[in-house]
């Protein structure tokens, strides 16, 4: 197991309990550990669907994929309908974020039984679980655990005797980070290329095969087994009244011990950084972190003190808590050359569909490259900020709708060194 | 290809089989062709999947697929660096495959090893905390355990 999978000094661990605790590959030990457990308590007590989803909209989850809504809500605004379709989205192609790994690779039990819950609670028979193609051992962790369940009568008709049928397949991706995109998504899984749908109509509406669908992130459905078993209140006791519960943050970058670490919701940034980081490499001094991913927001070190959540991270920081992926950076990094790559992943990756982000992409790339040698490189900085706003306002998709983010929070926190720093920027 | 059904939400999963039993690790315009009547589906609209993902090529490939980290992260700590060794070791570009045949080398734009960056994977194996010199003892084993094939 890489380093980092299993740091003592997370402060709650909901979603990564057995994560490097059992042997993922065995349906006993998950058993051992508490799998299903939620879907005995469903079953043994005759707990209605709608009920299901009471409990989970009191309990606050929010999505775990970056956007935060809430979970309950979602799945209440499923339309209704004969033939409906979970999809756990699992393409997790966020740069920096590695957490729904961790999930397939050491829980996938887990997984499997919050798929089940969520299934039952919107009333869906069939669910795929959308795996980036890269990830080989997760596919074969999770193919192998829905196996096990299936045998063991945790998945397929009239589940442990019950009213209730369920399955779940598992879709493998081909590489194409635009399909974190949940229509990009459910084109995927139709056999198509990952292009996004125009929206509304959202995938509760008219999803897979134009039926209501709800896709969720995979992390937010490892959340659910927990919540069934031990209620909304338990839930609650973590984290935050707006965002309660954890997350998973994975720590990247210029700090002692990089991984990935369970803790509350609204944990400081300074404690991620400094006690489950290990703190800053060599002692040196904290500038700022890349907060999110690629599609994520630069904060200096004047945020270090900023509490992870959601809605903090917005209103005090101007910054969004994304994937969970805390890039940390000393003070000799470089933010104009992480920019740069930042805005070369973009270019990479947009799809083509729109034309604001398909243009737009790799001119951000062109613009930052000529200002950092230009003679003006106030106007072209700003030109930067101007073209990454006609994306956010024009792009079909979140992903020509992100760039703003990095350019802007860069700008706002780090334009100085962009004025002055030496090309080619340095070191990073 | 015939182990799933002929539906189109098998299309992805049949290209990746048919890739990864060819030796060459490519879709010919002879296999897609194939998919398409198997599928039932235009030629075009395979192509126009096939064309799209990373993960597929519609060129030949060495017998090993060297796909090198480039995320950001990875880039910053240290895969920019492993890209250029492994382009000199190989004697290749990205996206060129060595005159031996043994290896194409190209870039994955997150291989979600960032905690272990840099990360690079050969043929669906994952390899992380890859210095030079872990990068060339790999590339020999691979080479030796060819040789001995």
């Amino acid at each position: 197991m890489p380093r980092g999978k299993t740091d003592p000094k997370d402060s709650a661990r909901i979603v990564l309990a057995n994560c490097g605790a059992i042997d993922p590959e065995s349906l006993d030990a998950a058993v051992a550990a508490g799998a299903y457990e939620g879907l005995r308590k469903v079953i043994a007590e005759r707990i209605p669907p709608q009920a299901v989803v009471d409990e989970v909209t009191r309990s606050g989850l929010r999505g775990r994929g970056g956007a935060g809504f809430p979970t309950g809500k979602k799945w209440s605004l499923t339309a209704p309908g004969a033939v409906k379709y979970l999809v756990c989205n699992a393409d997790e192609g966020e740069p920096g974020t590695f957490k729904d790994r961790l999930i397939l690779e050491g829980d996938p039990h887990e997984l499997v039984e919050g798929m089940i819950l969520a299934g039952y609670a919107i009333g869906a028979k069939e669910g795929f679980v959308y795996i980036r193609g890269e990830y080989t051992l997760s596919i074969e962790r999770m193919t192998r655990a829905i196996d096990q369940a299936r045998a063991a009568g945790f998945l397929g008709e009239r589940i442990l005797g019950s009213d209730i049928t369920f399955d779940v397949v598992v879709k493998r991706g081909a590489g194409a980070y635009v399909c974190g995109d949940e229509t990009a998504l459910i084109e995927s899984i139709e056999g198509k290329r990952g292009f996004p749908r125009l929206k509304p109509p959202y995938p509760g509406q008219v999803g897979l095969w134009g039926c209501p669908t709800v896709v969720n992130n995979a992390e937010t459905l490892a959340n659910v087994p927990a919540i069934v078993r031990r209620g909304a209140a338990w839930f609650r006791s973590f984290g935050t009244p707006a965002s309660p519960g954890t997350k998973v943050f994975l720590i990247l970058g210029d700090v002692e011990r990089p991984g990935a670490i369970e803790a509350e919701m609204g944990t400081p940034l300074r404690t991620i950084v400094e006690e489950h980081g290990g703190g800053v490499r060599g002692g040196r001094r904290f500038k700022g972190a890349l907060i999110g991913g690629a599609a994520g927001a630069f904060v200096s070190e004047k945020q270090i003190d900023v509490a992870m959540d959601f809605d903090t991270l917005k209103t005090q920081a101007g910054a969004v808590l994304g994937s969970g992926s805390v890039l940390v950076l000393d003070e000799d990094a470089s933010v104009p050359k992480l920019l740069d790559e930042v805005l070369r992943f973009f270019e990479h990756e947009s799809c083509g569909q729109c034309t604001p982000c398909r243009a737009g992409a790799p001119q951000l790339v062109r613009i930052l490259r000529r200002a950092l040698t230009s003679e003006r490189r106030g106007e072209d900085l700003d030109r930067l900020v101007a073209l990454a706003r006609v994306m956010r306002d024009t792009s079909l998709c979140p992903l020509g709708e992100s760039p703003i983010l990095p350019v802007e929070s860069a700008m706002r926190h780090f334009r100085d060194e962009f004025l002055t720093c030496a090309v080619p920027v340095g070191r990073l | 290809m015939e182990r799933y059904p002929a539906t189109r939400t098998n299309l992805l999963e049949i290209l990746h089989e048919i890739q990864r039993a060819e030796p060459r690790h490519y879709l010919s315009e002879a296999s897609l062709r194939a998919v398409a009547e198997y599928l039932g589906m235009p030629l075009a609209e395979v192509m126009d999947a096939a064309s799209f993902y990373s993960m597929y090529s519609l060129t030949p490939r060495g017998r090993h697929v060297v796909r090198v980290c480039v995320s950001p992260p990875c880039r910053l700590f240290g895969g920019e660096a492993l890209l250029k060794a492994l382009k000199e070791r190989l004697g290749v570009e990205v996206g060129q495959t060595t005159a031996d045949a043994a290896f194409t080398l190209e870039t994955s734009s997150c291989l979600g090893a960032c905690g272990n960056a840099p990360a690079l994977m050969i043929d669906g194996e994952l390899f992380e905390d890859v210095t030079d010199a872990k990068a060339a003892e790999i590339i020999d084993r691979v080479r030796r355990e060819d040789a001995t094939r």
